[in-house]
């Protein structure tokens, strides 16, 4: 059935009911992942590389093995040594070798860090003593850190058998380029020749982290005959449960996972780090392990996502219209292959509708944490250079900057540089609401200034599944297998609501663990609401189907003679009013005499994620003598598809300005000349506070997506796409400097406001 | 190693435990007492997640020893509800959708209470401030300051601030 309807139709889609999980939340009995004990629990801890670049020569745990207290030490010996494996996992690339070795390193560590043995101990003060007893020899080896120092002649060689995948004839010698890829339409060269105006920029951004607030934590407990259970804080319970069983060498059906309350994600739980661990360290000691990381090793040993280098061309004719588009893209992938360097070199140009475009990107390894997913990978890193270079092209043309994205823009049936076809978009839809609000048009001070800059995400469906029972008395309950990582759980109750004709409070969804629903991918992607939303609107669809055949039994009539309205059976056609309706509730009273129990479970593989746009509007006021950049007033303009909890979805689009923000004035990784991260903790590395921030106007604009039931797209991920070009071309506004290199932090400002007023002195 | 005994009031009901010297009072509320409301982030009172009133004073747990707690009184996300019925603060945060994974929010419930009992009357940016301590990665703030300045007029018996 199709659901996208006028609102005025819609009885629970589209409203703001209170969150089912809302009451645990705000009184602290949400169970996250640190949360969880179990009898006889003992703690875990890790032990971790003080180098960025070494060999392994020993690890000697007997010393630790010996102390009071202490139940196990593992190390990578305890893991089989599997081969090169890849796996998909739903926002880039993942090879289990490299998961299997990211876990425990194996004969090197890659980055200071890196995770080199773990002990198992009856408190975490015996667990830490421990871990100053596990004695490691290592022969440490030079390091790099810098992309383009990976990238060079004679850097130091991370992977002896990594040879450059991309590149013919194939390379002879390793290197830190784990792979080149390109995509090409039209001809880009011939297309800068009938240039009137050209702009050109090399941009810079370094590694952010998720910075979830919620460090990674787990409690393994495995049982004599091997059966496992893991709780964990995770983006994905059957991910765990996979990438568990393929790092230990264990069937799938002997893990059993558990999704706890997760405290944040954005891309950065889409992957373990401690569940194969604790997991070995539960069947060598015996008892239930707990591990849970501290900020530091958050920070060291997990996320970040890449910083990059970015260099952009663009060429326009004089009336605005492209006509050729170049861009070089070299992202960190940190110590193993994998920066998200494919969605870098799509979305950039994935906005605009151009005809000759060349794009080249390189995914390079360094002494770095391995780089997780974060949010819209590899887009806003692309974005941030390719929408400083439109900001500065409107400039040079004087024409107003949404004026020239609106006039290149992408419009249904424009085709990709990368192959895609853009179809039932909202692009244009978007930048008309942000040329129109109020905001775009208000007035500003001296010394103020204003920015726009866009953002594009594909969005993903995917593999999803999704139930809905009828219990006894009517009231209904709905299982996903997704983490509700934001409000999902209200998504998903709303709309089997609405489908079912009853009030929200009658419908309690819950997140399964892997043994209580079918098979789901991981929460990412921007894909609950519509993928596993989708599947939870069928499943209530069948349930509706059983409760009209049901009711028609009870009357003795046939079942495409009943009418389901409003929560009620009603007998249509020659026997309307023939019989009182049946309430859910009365039908489920009679389930067990009129053929079992009421209930759907819907498995699919959802198609048709509708990509999403963002426009954003930002103000700023730069402080001359600190370089503070001070944010004014913020705007952020998306089409969300449709809304079904409007304040959620407000709230990602919210959440993901915010993030941008921080990523455009504060955030980066420190590292010292040895290769060692000097921020590492919330006072350092920086993320926006309460006070840092204005309100943010979240506006949504609802452009259907056709292929989900209720017309949903994707939402979490575009917002954090265009910050960061917002905040750099408002600052450009404000002080005429084209600031390229992130963080644009208050030295940094400081520094080019002080060369510029030199130079003007000068 | 022979541990401490503490006598304190937590949440209004006297309350002994054993602790070690180095436990801080989040690892006792967590660990020693299954008080898991309050949350680590950081362990270096850079986030609030734990924030707890004691005496009075809004203080992260994490920067407070166990034994510190001898003689106090606690207040803990767990303390903030009258029984079933929740604070203005906790209903205004669910009404304003002012939360989403919802790790951070124990700390800013008891941060706001904190805050409208010090003030009852906070400016939109002295609760921003005050607020400025506990980190919140997925809001961007908007809805939990929305949230807190509705509490503010509800408890002064007002309608609707914001």
């Amino acid at each position: 059935m199709n659901y996208i309807i006028p609102q005025s139709e819609l009885k629970v889609v589209g409203t703001r009911p209170v969150r089912p999980d809302g009451v645990d939340k705000v009184t602290g009995r949400a169970t996250f992942g640190a949360d969880m004990t179990l009898a006889g629990m003992i703690w875990g801890k890790m032990l971790r590389s003080p180098h960025a670049h070494a060999r392994i020569v020993a690890i000697d745990t007997s010393r630790a093995l010996a102390l009071p207290g202490v139940r196990a030490v593992v190390t990578a010996a305890d893991f089989p040594d599997i081969a090169s494996e890849e796996a998909f996992v739903g926002e880039g690339p993942m090879n289990f070798r490299d998961l299997s070795r990211n876990c425990l390193a194996r004969d090197k560590v890659l980055y200071e860090g890196h995770a080199v043995a773990a002990v198992a101990a009856a408190s975490q003060s015996v667990a830490e003593a421990a871990l100053d007893l596990i004695d490691v020899t290592y022969e440490v080896l030079p390091h790099v850190i810098d992309v383009e120092a990976a990238m060079a002649a004679g850097a130091p060689i991370l992977h002896e058998d990594m040879f450059t995948v991309g590149i013919e004839p194939k390379p002879t010698k390793p290197s830190n380029i784990a792979k080149r890829v390109a995509f090409a339409k039209g001809d880009a060269e011939a297309g800068f020749r009938e240039a009137d105006v050209i702009v050109e920029g090399r941009y810079t951004t370094q590694p952010v982290h998720q910075a979830y607030i919620e460090p990674h934590a787990c409690l393994a407990q495995v049982a004599a005959d091997g059966q496992a259970h893991i709780y964990s804080s995770t983006q994905g319970q059957f991910m765990v449960r996979a990438y568990c069983a393929k790092v230990l060498g264990w069937e799938i059906a002997d893990i059993r996972s558990y999704p706890m309350e997760i405290g944040g994600g954005f891309g950065g739980k889409t992957l373990v780090y401690l569940e194969p661990v604790a997991l070995a360290l539960a069947r060598k000691a015996g008892r239930p392990v707990k591990m849970v990381m501290t900020r530091e090793e958050v920070f060291r040993a997990s996320g970040p996502t890449s910083g990059a280098v970015i260099e952009v061309k663009i060429g326009a004719r004089r009336d605005g219209s492209i006509v050729a588009a170049r861009e070089v893209l070299k992202y960190q992938a940190g110590a193993f292959a994998g920066s998200p360097i494919g969605p870098g070199c799509m979305c950039g140009f994935a906005m605009y509708d151009l005809p000759n475009v060349d794009v080249v990107g390189y995914d390079v390894v360094s002494n770095r944490p391995k780089v997780a997913a974060y949010r819209a990978p590899g887009a806003p890193i692309t974005s941030f250079a390719v929408e400083s270079a439109m900001d500065d092209l409107a400039r040079k043309l004087k024409i107003d900057p949404l004026a020239l994205r609106e006039m290149n823009g992408a419009r249904d049936g424009s085709k990709t540089h990368y192959g895609v076809t853009h179809r039932d978009i909202g692009f244009l839809a978007t930048l008309e609401a942000a040329r129109s609000h109020p905001h775009y048009s208000a007035p500003l001070k001296p010394g103020q200034g204003r920015g726009v800059a866009c953002g594009f995400w594909f969005n993903i469906g995917g593999e999803s599944s999704g139930a809905v029972h009828v219990n006894e008395d009517g009231s209904i309950s709905v299982v996903s297998g997704n983490p509700d990582i934001g409000g999902s759980r209200a998504s998903m109750a709303m709309m089997a609501a609405e489908v079912l004709g009853v009030p929200i409070e009658h419908v309690r969804p819950i997140v399964g663990d892997t043994a209580s629903i079918g098979f789901s991918h991981l929460t990412g992607g921007s894909r609950v609401t519509f993928a596993t939303g989708m599947a939870v609107t069928q499943a209530a669809e069948r349930v509706v189907d059983q409760l009209k055949q049901r009711a028609a039994q009870i009357w003795e009539i046939p079942a495409e003679a009943v009418e389901w309205k409003d929560g009620k059976a009603y007998p249509a056609g020659l026997n309307a009013g023939a019989f009182e309706p049946l309430s859910l509730a009365q039908i489920a009273l009679k389930a067990g005499r009129t053929g079992g129990p009421i209930s759907s479970e819907v498995t699919l593989n959802a198609q048709g994620a509708g990509p999403g746009f963002g426009c954003h509007i930002c103000d700023v006021e730069v402080d001359s003598e600190t370089g503070h950049v001070k944010i004014l007033r913020y705007t952020a303009v998306q089409d969300v598809g449709k809304a079904i909890h409007p304040s959620y979805v407000e709230g990602q689009i919210q959440g993901g300005a915010a993030q941008g923000i921080g990523w455009a004035l504060n955030e980066e990784y420190i590292y010292d000349k040895d290769g060692k991260m000097e921020n590492a903790g919330f006072l350092d590395y920086r993320v926006p506070v309460a006070s840092d921030l204005p309100l943010i106007e979240a506006v949504m604009v609802e452009v259907p997506n056709p292929r989900h039931p209720f017309g949903v797209r994707g939402v979490g991920e575009v917002p954090i796409v265009p910050p960061m070009a917002a905040v750099a071309n408002a600052i450009r506004a404000a002080t005429g400097l084209r600031m390229p290199d992130l963080p644009i932090s208050p030295p940094k400002l400081r520094a080019a406001l002080d060369a510029a007023s030199g130079a003007k002195a000068a | 190693m022979s541990k401490h005994h503490v006598t304190t009031t937590i949440n209004g009901e006297e309350t002994e435990f054993l602790c070690e010297t180095q436990e801080t009072l989040l690892d006792v509320l967590r660990n020693t007492l299954n008080l898991t409301g309050s949350k680590e982030g950081c362990a270096s009172g850079d986030c609030g997640a734990c924030s707890v009133i004691a005496d009075g004073t809004l203080v992260c747990s994490c920067l407070m020893l166990g034994v510190e707690a001898e003689g106090k009184t606690i207040t803990t996300v767990e303390g903030i509800a009258d029984g079933e019925t929740l604070h203005p603060v906790q209903r205004q945060f669910l009404e304003h959708a002012a939360l989403q994974c919802g790790f951070c929010t124990p700390g800013f419930i008891v941060a706001t209470k904190a805050l409208l009992d010090a003030n009852p009357d906070p400016t939109e940016e002295e609760a921003r401030y005050w607020l400025a301590g506990n980190l919140c990665r997925c809001t961007g703030y908007d809805k939990i300051i929305r949230a807190v300045m509705d509490a503010a007029a509800e408890m002064r018996g007002e309608a609707r601030a914001a």
